[in-house]
């Protein structure tokens, strides 16, 4: 319980000092101005979702082949900790967007598909409410969320080649990208935190499930006599 | 070579089963028929625009009918108590799936074939220039959405409010389809007529990775 406030503490305070760095510690960028500090936030917490998606299809191809309940608590975990931070995502890519611009919103490949990767999850944590038996549940949900991680790729390309376009990638894409060095720095510091605070939002709703799990099955015992 | 003896036999129960009532070809040629009219009111289906994005409401009319087309393939099982029987009755489970999604992919190709005259009617555009590789993407397109859809029907018949769960999971797992296939019916029918094959293949690419999927996890998918 101690080693978990301790880690929870740790984690906010560097979420707070992460906020400190992207206010007050990065360059005001040229063009856009005070608006690009949500880039830190935003792509940070992007990166973090992606990879917490990417925890849940292990844990979900882990239910189906080894059938041990832990891997189901982390799937389900992993999904709502995942949800929250594209829902984040989505709404700090418009609060930028607006101003620099124009619109809230535009159809391309990479909103497109952060949003279909939503709606994907969304009908994940829908189908596992809809199933009453436990171990049902958590099979038919593992093979939804590997079918459903399989899509995102398709969809991504799908848009990206047929459809139009988002800014270049800045980071990692290719010549003439790249970050001022302070930007870079405060950039990782964020996205480390983000991955940290993740971690800690999945510790937390794994212990959750686990009660819930025992709960039931005390319920169901205490039925029984 | 089981697998193929099994799928053949199996299918033609799946065949013999719908061509008794038809009742499932029917239902979703009038539903195709109500979206396309329904959608000929929202927009302007006279002008030459329509030659763009008519093919978009054409294939949106697909995925929303088979969304309900793909309902009955394992809740007829479920009905009569019979999944558990062809379960033991066959070696490879997949010979199950592999049947449902090729009476699936041969059901939607069938009254998408019947549908095409009256949708190049309504919308006036005519389909019979490039029709070999019109029906190609309406194979690839339709295997597609079969090969996903009859794995997600096998899902959603095992949970609560069936009926409306498995338009919700089958519908963002269509997304790709649905843009590609779209974007390369308009292609084909524009006046200029293109084929992008590139976007076939992606088409194929996309039946493959879902039927590999399938052969892989769809054992699973039948468990008691």
């Amino acid at each position: 319980m101690a080693k978990r406030t301790l880690f929870g503490a740790v984690a906010t305070l560097l979420v707070i000092a992460a906020a400190y760095a992207n206010f007050f510690v990065a360059p005001t960028e040229r063009t856009m101005g005070l608006i690009q500090r949500i880039f830190y936030f935003h792509a940070a917490t992007a990166w973090a979702g992606e990879m917490v998606f990417f925890l849940c299809f292990v844990a979900n191809l882990l239910y189906i082949w080894k059938r041990r309940d832990q891997y189901d608590w982390l799937g389900v975990a992993c999904a709502e900790v995942g949800l929250a931070c594209i829902t984040i995502v989505l709404i700090t890519g418009p609060i930028w967007a607006h101003p620099v611009w124009g619109i809230w919103w535009t159809w391309d490949a990479r909103l497109t598909s952060t949003f279909v990767l939503w709606l994907l999850y969304v009908s994940y944590l829908l189908l596992r409410t809809l199933i009453e038996e436990p171990g049902r549940r958590a099979l038919l949900s593992a093979l939804f969320g590997v079918f459903a991680f399989l899509d995102v790729p398709l969809v991504f390309f799908s848009i990206r080649w047929w459809r139009t376009q988002h800014p270049a990638p800045v980071i990692m894409g290719g010549s003439g990208s790249g970050l001022d060095p302070i930007m870079s720095k405060v950039f990782f510091f964020n996205v480390f935190v983000m991955h940290l605070f993740a971690a800690f939002l999945i510790v937390e709703r794994y212990i959750l499930e686990k009660l819930r799990h025992d709960v039931d099955v005390l319920q169901r015992e205490a039925g029984a006599q | 070579m089981s697998l193929l003896s099994n799928t053949s036999v199996l299918l033609g129960k799946e065949l013999r089963t719908e061509f008794r009532s038809r009742e499932l070809l029917i239902t979703t040629c009038v539903f195709i028929i109500i979206v396309l009219v329904l959608f000929s009111f929202t927009v302007n289906p006279g002008t030459e625009q329509a030659r763009q994005f008519a093919p978009g409401l054409l294939w949106l009319a697909i995925l929303f009918a088979a969304s309900l087309m793909f309902q009955s393939c394992f809740l007829r099982e479920q009905v009569n108590d019979t999944l558990s029987s062809l379960r033991l009755a066959v070696a490879e489970p997949f010979s199950i799936f592999l049947a449902k999604l090729v009476a699936n992919t041969l059901f939607l190709l069938l009254t998408e074939l019947i549908m095409l005259p009256i949708f190049a009617a309504f919308y006036n555009i005519p389909v019979l220039p490039n029709f070999p590789v019109l029906v190609l993407v309406l194979f690839v397109g339709s295997l597609g959405i079969a090969v996903t859809g009859t794995a997600i029907s096998a899902i959603s018949a095992q949970a609560r409010m069936r009926e409306l769960l498995l338009p919700l999971l089958l519908l963002p797992l269509l997304t790709p389809v649905l843009v590609v296939s779209s974007i390369v019916t308009a292609g084909l029918l524009d006046r200029d007529p293109v084929v992008q094959w590139r976007g076939i293949a992606f088409l194929g690419v996309f039946d493959l990775i879902f039927l590999t999927a399938l052969w892989l996890f769809g054992q699973y998918l039948l468990e008691e």
